[in-house]
């Protein structure tokens, strides 16, 4: 039987009915057409579907919407404000951290998460806060660039 | 001159050779060999770029195909009644439901065409398409497939080309003796007189695994029937062009009568490059349904049911002069192509021909043979018939040169291809070739002279190296377009719309044809529009493989940039009171006339266009397709990229495990048209080649299930395992390449694996000649060499 809840999505109140056993992935991208939300292995594996769920990070394919209710969601949709991108998108972007980009929205939640706990992450740090997601075609290489060039305060 | 003097010899030129490119490189262009990150970056970073499986329409059913649990086996009945009464089920699809149409990417040879959209009567590995379900969400598609009933005689399984080459072993195909399907030679010098003329010969055997490309992106299409019976099918490919002529083929429509739109396409490594169940089965049930139909491929699906790559057996003898002389070669090659030929006729040539390029061999033999098996389908991924021939080698070579007493990098500078040398006549001719700078300018970064072979006990270094195609010539596809093709549109605004069918997968193509067409036309990257996705615009282009893209889809969009200026120089000659004797120039946007400095802007020039022609807008068209005089040289690509890697190991001999601690990569890609996608395809390149050399294999039990296709048991390397990477431009100019650019997508995955079993015999003095290169493996080994 579905069961109406209530979800949070980068500000905005939703109200969804659904089956209990939905994930969150399923939700944002099917309810809610939040399709910046990848699903690459719906494991839990890979990282692509990566949001950040009040303040930490969440594989959103291992999590049940139901999990989510009252919490607070924040997916790649809401991270460019008023066509401004974040910070760590506009790095990603300048250092050339993005090819195929499928990995990439769940790249950068991660990043954007690790920087918000921790602002001045060593490259170990980096490497660690993203080891949850995988890349196939960047060897991370630039991603770990983007990421440590707003550890260091430098270009924004 | 010891050996010492002989790297040191070429490390000079190296540097300056990268120079003076460089400089002649700033002079020249405006946005070609400036650093562009890609041009749809906002729109991958956002989310809001749109992949297959995000593609919805309304009415949209969702497709589930129903895969055989057998390796070999008969299918006897299909009883498919009980699905097809579920509630919410749509439809259900059988090999019946289609004309039974054969077809693969060898068009030109019809007996090498073996595959079929469902299985009529057969199936030949575990995931074989079976039946396909649409239905009103997936939940009751997944429901439907355990509801059909199928038969099946189960028959023998071969799962190694050993059983599959038995005598009386069942064939898979039909009239296939043996299972050996394609049979290839190449014969250069005479092999036979050689080994009596060597000083010192080995040899050997080596293996290479089966690894899948493991795109991020899972296939997916969404297909759509309309009323007019015409389809047009969303989907995540390399080639929406070979998409379009198969599923023709498949469907026995006309190629004209279908659309396919790429989506986004988050990688494809090779494995997205044919009709895959994805847009036959959505496109077949959308044709029953009339509704549009999606299928997204699982993890599983894309392991098991889009390409893998070829394993391959191969049985090595090298001859070398006592100062390290390479005299003769023979290979004697088996490809596992598993249960279809997929790319792999191509496959069994080419490994013959890329096993050659690094060196001067100059007595040379192949025999290459493909063996069908009741394995999943091999065929092209990236370092295509090139990473196993190479790797083992490679590898010889360090072997044979601890033998003679010879430094492994000054016999690789000894015997490296040279600018228009000749490897195999008529086939494979190389223009330009900075292999030698690149060996050497990787080993000084690495301090090779100081650090190999004197590194602490556990410490190693190795070197690779490769040469690799810059795009196929060879018409195996039988195609009647040409091999690339673009149209240029100048508005009368000032914007420039670029349409091309080249696919943007991830390499970063999109930019770098749209950095060729500003360059041409003297305009900013952000007057420009590309168009790359739809076959209903642009026809021709076979798409993104074989490292094509910069050559080919760069030539035809160059042609058409410079076809749309003429045009432009015309209307605005016409304005400007030209004489005869002048000559424009455009950039920033303006034409001018040289002598007289008189000038109007591009927009103008093409609204005066317009107005001299009833309103009908500048366009340029370009092709690309290599004239017949290219094609007796080399039939195999205008021109090849080369390079050359050096990676640095510490053996951990208590486990086996192996870290790598640094590498070097030089790579002669012609002029690098987009130094920071060049980068980028380096790193990724050398991420995917250490999972190749270390880490990745698809495994089977012993029915012929993978049994690790998923990201726990199948190792890809993560952030934490990457070792810093250095790379080095070498520049050669090369006439056949636009603006001189070459290839940079695959070539660099090849020398890394070869590198890497050269570093841990350097670090352990064990040799490791089958891939991957596990902690077992050099345990093993260890313990066998202490035993001696």
């Amino acid at each position: 039987m579905k069961r109406l809840i209530h979800l949070k999505v980068n500000g905005e109140p939703y109200e969804v009915a659904i089956h209990p056993y939905r994930t969150l992935a399923e939700v944002l991208r099917e309810e809610l057409d939040l399709i910046g939300t990848k699903e690459a292995c719906k494991q839990g594996d890979c990282g692509s579907c990566t949001v950040i769920m009040d303040g930490k990070t969440v594989t959103s394919c291992l999590t049940l919407a139901v999990e989510a209710e009252g919490r607070e969601i924040r997916t790649i949709e809401g991270e460019a404000k008023n066509g401004k991108l974040s910070p760590v998108q506009q790095a990603f972007v300048d250092h050339g951290a993005i090819q195929c980009g499928y990995c990439t929205p769940g790249m950068v939640m991660s990043a954007t998460a690790l920087l918000e706990q921790n602002p001045k992450p060593t490259e170990h740090d980096v490497r660690m806060g993203i080891a949850g997601n995988i890349c196939r075609c960047t060897g991370y290489t630039k991603i770990v660039e983007a990421i440590l060039a707003l550890a260091e305060g430098g270009k924004k | 001159m010891t050996q010492a003097q002989q790297v040191d010899r070429k490390l000079s030129p190296a540097a300056g050779f990268w120079l003076r490119n460089r400089e002649v490189l700033k002079k020249e262009f405006s946005v070609i060999g400036t650093r562009v990150p890609r041009i749809e970056s906002k729109n991958k970073v956002t989310g809001e770029a749109r992949y297959a499986a995000d593609m919805k329409f309304p009415g949209m059913l969702y497709g589930k195909i129903l895969r055989s649990p057998y390796a070999h086996a008969k299918i006897i009945s299909i009883d498919t009644s009980k699905a097809e009464k579920l509630p919410g089920v749509k439809a259900v699809v059988t090999g019946k439901d289609t004309i039974g149409a054969r077809y693969g990417l060898w068009r030109l040879r019809e007996e090498t065409m073996d595959e079929q959209g469902l299985a009529l009567d057969k199936v030949r590995y575990v995931g074989d398409e079976v039946a396909a379900v649409a239905a009103i969400d997936e939940d009751t598609a997944i429901e439907a497939l355990d509801l059909i009933d199928v038969k099946y005689d189960v028959l023998p399984a071969l799962l190694t080309p050993e059983d599959a080459v038995k005598d009386g072993a069942p064939e898979i195909h039909e009239g296939i003796k043996n299972n050996i399907s394609v049979n290839r030679r190449i014969e250069v010098g005479n092999v036979d007189t050689a080994w009596d003329k060597c000083d010192f010969v080995m040899s050997d055997t080596f293996k290479t695994q089966v690894v899948q490309h493991v795109p991020m992106e899972n296939l997916a299409s969404v297909s759509i029937f309309d009323s007019t019976g015409k389809l047009t099918v969303y989907t995540s490919t390399q080639s929406a062009y070979f998409v379009q002529c198969l599923l023709a083929m498949a469907l026995g429509m006309k190629e004209g009568d279908i659309r396919i739109i790429r989506t986004f396409t988050g990688g494809g490594f090779g494995c997205k490059l044919e009709l895959m169940g994805d847009a036959f089965c959505s496109a077949l049930l959308s044709k029953v349904t009339g509704k549009p139909v999606r299928i997204a491929y699982t993890r599983r699906e894309t392991f098991v049911n889009s390409r893998q790559k070829t394993s391959m057996k191969m049985d090595v003898k090298v001859g070398v002069k006592k100062d390290g002389k390479i005299h003769a070669v023979e290979f004697s090659t088996t490809l596992d192509g598993g249960a279809h030929h997929s790319y792999n006729v191509t496959t069994t040539m080419i490994t013959g021909i890329l096993g050659t390029l690094p060196y001067r061999i100059p007595n040379y033999r192949y025999n290459g043979r493909h063996v069908y098996t009741n394995l999943p389908v091999t065929g092209a991924m990236r370092g295509h018939g090139a990473m196993q021939p190479v790797f083992a080698l490679d590898h010889m070579i360090d072997l044979i040169a601890k033998q003679i007493g010879v430094d492994p990098a000054a016999m690789r500078i000894m015997n490296a291809t040279q600018p228009g040398d000749v490897k195999i006549p008529n086939i494979c001719h190389v223009s330009s070739c900075g292999l030698q700078e690149a060996i050497a300018g990787s080993a000084e970064r690495m301090n090779w002279r100081e650090k190999y072979g004197k590194l602490p006990d556990g410490h190693g270094l190795g070197i690779g190296s490769y040469g690799f195609f810059c795009g196929a010539l060879y018409n195996y596809f039988n195609t009647k377009r040409p091999y690339a093709e673009c149209w240029v549109r100048v508005n009368q605004d000032g914007t420039v719309h670029i349409f091309t069918l080249m696919a943007e997968i991830g390499q970063g193509c999109d930019t770098v044809i749209s950095m060729i067409v500003a360059e041409v036309l003297g305009v900013g990257l952000d007057a420009v529009t590309i168009k790359s996705d739809d076959t209903g615009i642009v026809t021709g282009d076979t798409g993104a493989f074989s490292s094509r893209t910069t050559m080919m889809a760069g030539n035809a969009a160059k042609a058409a940039a410079e076809d749309a200026r003429r045009q432009l120089f015309i209307a605005a000659g016409a304005k400007l009171g030209l004489k005869v004797q002048d000559a424009f120039d455009i950039k920033d946007g303006n034409i001018f006339i040289v002598r007289t400095g008189e000038s109007m802007t591009i927009a103008e020039a093409a609204m005066a266009h317009q107005n001299a022609n009833k309103g009908a807008p500048v366009l340029g068209r370009g092709i690309f397709t290599p004239s017949s005089h290219l094609q007796e040289g080399t039939v195999v690509s205008p021109t090849w990229s080369f390079g050359s890697q050096v990676l640095e190991v510490k053996v951990d001999k208590e486990t086996g495990q192996v870290s790598v601690l640094n590498s070097a990569t030089a790579h002669d890609c012609g002029i690098a048209l987009n130094p920071l996608a060049v980068e980028g395809q380096l790193e990724g390149s050398i991420h995917m080649a250490l999972g190749y050399a270390l880490t990745e294999i698809c495994k089977f039990d012993d029915k012929g299930y993978m049994i690790n296709a998923n990201f726990q048991d199948y190792k890809i390397l993560s952030a934490l395992d990457m070792p810093p990477v250095d790379s080095i431009v070498i520049d050669t100019d090369d006439i056949h390449g636009p603006f001189g650019g070459k290839e940079a997508g695959e070539g660099l995955t090849i020398p890394t694996a070869p590198a890497i079993a050269n570093a841990i015999y350097d670090a352990v003095g064990v040799s490791i000649k089958s891939l991957p290169i596990t902690p077992e493996k050099i345990l093993r080994a260890l313990k066998e060499k202490e035993g001696k």
